[in-house]
Formats: C-alpha cells, structure tokens, sequence
C-alpha cells in the first residue's frame, strides 16, 4: 500500500477558448501523489501548467476536474494546513519581519494573547536565520532575506504541506544555495511535506525526493515519476561527486531538452494513473516499480543506455 | 547640493514676490496733487481725483488692513460685520460637515464596490451620472428639500467631496496586489479582517490621494455656495465686501481662502505620506 499522504485525483485545467474555438485544455486527468514527510518537486517548462497545479493544490485556484486529498480530506478552498510560500515572497510591505510573521501566527491561533504570538514568531524568525531583524521592513530587506521572512511565514502556521512556487528563482545563485542549504535542513529536521515547482534541475537534485517531470503544455501530463538515487544526507557541495549524479542530471536534462515536447505523440499508450518511476543509477536508468503492479522491477531498462545520454 | 538648490529657489521666490509687490505699488500708487478744486469738490470727489491715486488699493493699504484683520481676527459688531476669523471658521465648520459626512459614506461604499464585481457594474452607470454634476447645479433642489441654507451648502460640499474619495477607494481596493491578497486567502482570514489588516492597509495611499483632490474641491466649492447662500462664511464675505466696494477687504479674503486651501491640502498630504509604504 502507497501512502498518498498527499493525492491529486484526475485533474484537469482548462479556459474558455475564443467564440467559437473550444476551450484550452492545460492539463487534464493528472494524477499524482506524495507520501508523508517527503519532498516532491514538479519540473518542467513554461507553460506547462505547474504553478496551477500548485495553485490547485493551495485551494487559490478550483480545477476543471478532479478532486485533491490530503491527509484523506478532499480539500475545500485554502487551509491553514497548506502554507505556501509564494515565489514574489508576497510580504506585506506595511508590516515588519515580526509582524508579517506574528499575522500568519495569530491568523491560525486566534485566542493567542501578543506576547505567545510573539514568542511563536521569534522561534521562526530565529530558525531561518533572521535573529535581530524583527523590527525591519521588508523594504529594507535583501532578496534572499525577503523570502526568508516567507519561509518563516509560512512554517510558523505549522502546516501539514508546506507549498512553495518556484521561491529562489528571483534570487542570485549564492543567496539561492544558501536557502536551499537552509530549505533542507529545516525539511529533514521537521520531518516537512513538502511540494515544490520549480524549473531549476540542480534545484530539483538536492532538494527532492521525487521528481515530478512534467511534459510542455498545453495538454501536458506527468510523463515520469523519478526517485532521487542520491543519499539522504547529500550536501550541495560534493553533489556532483556522487556516482549517480550525472545519470540522473542528465536523465532530467535529457527529457527537458528534447522528450518533454513530443512525449504525448511518442507514447499513445501513455497511462496517466500508472505514471512510471524511473531512478537512474549507474549503468542506466532502471524501471524500479510501475504503479499498476506496485512490485519493485529492478533493472529493467526503459529507456536508452545511458552512454547515449552522456553527451 | 540641494540645500544651496533651496537657498537659490528661496531667493527667487523674494526677488519675485518684492517685483510683484514693487510694480503693485508703483501701478497704484498717486500721482501727486492735480487739477485746483474746491476743497468742498476735492473731499467729494476723494483721493482718486485730487492726487491722482487709483482707485485700486495698493500693497500698503492692504497691509495695514491685513494687520487690522490680524489683530482682531474674532469680533463681532452684528450680521454684516464680523472678522475675519469668524468667517473662516464658519466655512471651516461647513467644510469639515460636509467632507466628514462624505468620508463616512464614500469609503465603506467604496470597499462594497472594489471588493465585489456586481455592485462595482450596478452602481457604475449611477456613479459616471452623477459624478460630471457641478455642485452647484444640486443647490435649488438641495434649498427646496432641506429648506436650511447652512444645511444645504454642507450638503454641496458632500456632494462635490464624495465622488473623487469613491473612485479612488474603489480603484485602490480593486487594484490591491493578488498576491497579499493571496497571504489572507492561504491564512483563511476572514473577509471582515481581511478587509482591515490586507486591503485598508495597502488601498490607503490611494484613498489618501482621494482624500486630498476631495479637500481641495470642497475648498473651492465653499466660496461659491456661501455667495449663494449668503449670511456667513469667506464666500459671503467676499461677496458682501464686494457690495461694500471694499476692494482692499476682497484682496485680503482672496489671500485668506488660499493660505487656508494651502494648510488643509498639507495636512493631507501630510497624511498621506503617514500610510505609504516602501516597498
């Protein structure tokens, strides 16, 4: 039995087309899921739907079709239990670094007198490294400060999934690593669900459990699922050692470059419910269990050897 | 630089105000003695005919009247007499009615219409109809119904005062960035504090802006309905010193509902700048 901690069930996105054209389909019957405590990232171009997924998922956007679960409820609109972490950081520019915070926290325990709001606050504030600001505006915050305030926002509601839509990818590399560094040990200390959309492949490397790729809309689907191969206890910095490091960057490369255009017409038999899950190693990508029979099939190859995709 | 950009600007603004007061003076100021008459013909017929003076007061005579207003701002000798400050006051007083009246129901009914899109289309033929209206226009009705003269300028000032604080609080609360609003949504904040602690907050510097074109109108609108309406106030004032042939008393009145437009522009200006933000 998978545990489908979290399970988006069918959905489909569309727009109503121009009189007389039919609608825009973005997505449809998309199906996926993550266990408890596990962070699963979505990949894939733009355009392909990704942040309306996320959207769906927060309850900010309704689907066509389908329903989500979490934690076997169908969700209704936004939850305090799904904290999302915007990729503008969306910090209300009025308040300070505390009071941005302390809202998030006195929004979800109301009865809280200010100094337990306080209190709860400084603890995030403090986790994410921003001991001593309490009293700054986000204005006279740096990029990476900003979406630090956010992350502390959105983990001082203590939420059962922690949403976030592409967080780094308005900042510079270095302060991008270092919250990443930050976004991972804040994860495996807490033990966080975590969902993120992202189009960064390093991004989705260090930070993932399982990544999610998703095809070039419209129309697009998630055409594999990829178990990260690398150690749970990887750092940043001597990533790229690891003997499966390049098979699964190039593995993901690989289909955003050229698989993820033609995926639909290459595979009719595509089966959206049964989406396979590929965890590239050392020799070459390996089928290690297709949802449909949910036993482990070790080393059977799906696709091309991988000194074909080394380039 | 910039303080010596001010200290330059600043003289400017004297060498002007000095040349603008100079030529005053020399325009109207006597010519000497002219024409003999009769000293009996010569009080009859005032300083105009005997020196030549015009019949424009110059920058003396209205600043030694200025200072007499200055003085005794706050007397009171009967219905055609009172100072200065008095009249002020009583267009301050109407003023401030009529635009508090017009905040009262201008911003709550603004948040109704940015924050739902089906009074924002039913109210908008309503709002594009009245709002070209010239205030004035609204006086015989207003005299007719409320059959109070006083009441019925507040209420022209209201009128006149309400449509730029509509418009602006609609557009500032329709126009509150998604994504704050957002924040609200994934925190399940109620619409009542969101209204408060997201849209009020971030739709302020606009309402504020409106606030402050609303103040301005209703400043100029004043004058003319006290003209009017008549009995107190600057407009009357005017209006009255006017029929007195007291072109000094004008000139100063002139010079007394600018500063006072001046002063009420800045504090809400002032105001303003209190609720911005950096971002």
């Amino acid at each position: 039995m998978i545990d489908k901690f979290i399970s988006i069930e069918g959905i489909a996105k569309r727009y109503p087309g121009a009189a007389g054209a039919g609608d825009t389909t973005i997505f449809e019957n998309l199906w996926l899921s993550l266990p408890r405590g596990e962070f699963g990232c979505v990949i894939g171009h733009s355009g392909c739907g990704k942040t309306t997924v996320l959207n769906i998922l927060a309850g900010l956007d309704q689907p066509s079709e389908g329903t989500v679960i979490v934690d076997d409820h169908e969700i209704q609109g936004t939850s305090l239990d799904r904290a999302v972490i915007f990729q503008s950081h969306a910090l209300l520019p009025w308040r300070t670094v505390m009071g941005n915070v302390a809202y998030a926290v006195s929004s979800k325990w109301r009865k809280w007198d200010k100094a337990k709001v306080r209190a709860h606050a400084q603890q995030f504030i403090d986790l994410v490294g921003l001991t001593g600001s309490e009293h700054k505006r986000p204005s006279e915050l740096s990029g990476g400060m900003k979406q630090r305030v956010g992350i502390a926002r959105a983990l001082s509601i203590t939420p059962k999934i922690m949403l976030m839509d592409e967080p780094f990818s308005a900042l510079d590399a270095l302060t991008r690593g270092s919250l990443q560094d930050e976004v991972r040990r804040i994860c495996l200390e807490t033990g966080q669900t975590t969902f993120m959309i992202t189009h960064d492949v390093d991004e989705a490397m260090y930070l993932a459990d399982k990544i999610f790729l998703m095809t070039n809309g419209p129309g697009a689907v998630v055409a594999e699922i990829v178990e990260n191969p690398l150690p749970k206890d990887r750092a940043r910095i001597d990533l790229h050692r690891h003997p499966y490091y390049y098979a699964l960057r190039n593995h993901i490369v690989d289909f955003l470059v050229t698989r993820s255009k033609g995926f639909v017409a290459a595979n009719p038999d595509h089966d959206p419910l049964h989406v396979p899950v590929v965890r590239p190693g050392l020799a070459e990508p390996a089928l290690v269990l297709s949802a449909a029979s949910g036993a482990a099939a070790t080393g059977a190859a799906v696709s091309a050897p991988a000194q074909l995709r080394a380039r | 630089m910039t303080k010596s950009l001010n200290v330059r600007a600043a003289v400017v603004s004297i060498v002007l105000f000095l040349g603008f007061i100079g030529a005053w003076h020399l325009a109207t100021r006597s010519t000497g003695s002219t024409a003999a008459m009769s000293p009996e013909y010569a009080k009859l017929m005032g300083l105009t005919a005997t020196q030549g003076k015009s019949a424009m007061p110059g920058p003396l005579d209205v600043g030694a009247k200025l200072w007499d207003h200055l003085r005794h701002p706050f007397y009171d000798n009967g219905p055609n007499d009172k100072g200065l400050g008095i009249q002020l006051g009583y267009s301050i007083a109407r003023v401030m009615a009529g635009y508090l009246l017009a905040v009262a129901v201008a911003i709550p009914l603004g948040f109704l219409i940015g924050m739902s899109p089906l009074m924002s289309k039913a109210l908008d033929p309503f709002i594009q109809v009245l709002k070209p209206i010239s205030p004035l226009a609204w006086m015989p009705l207003a005299l007719y119904t409320i059959k109070d003269s006083s009441l019925s300028a507040i209420f022209v000032i209201f009128i006149c005062s309400i449509w730029p604080m509509l418009l602006n609080t609609v557009f500032g609360v329709a126009s509150v960035r998604k994504e704050w609003v957002n924040v609200a949504r994934t925190l399940e904040v109620g619409t009542v504090r969101r209204a408060f602690t997201v849209i009020l907050p971030a739709a302020a510097p606009t309402i504020l802006t409106g606030m402050r074109i609303s103040i301005g109108i209703a400043w100029l609108v004043i004058v003319a309905a006290e003209m009017l309406v008549g009995g107190t106030g600057i407009g009357y004032f005017v209006w009255n010193e006017w029929n007195n042939l007291s072109i000094v008393n004008v000139i100063i009145a002139i010079l007394a509902i600018g500063v006072v437009g001046m002063v009420l522009d800045q504090v809400l200006a002032q105001a303003t700048r209190l609720v911005t933000f950096p971002e």
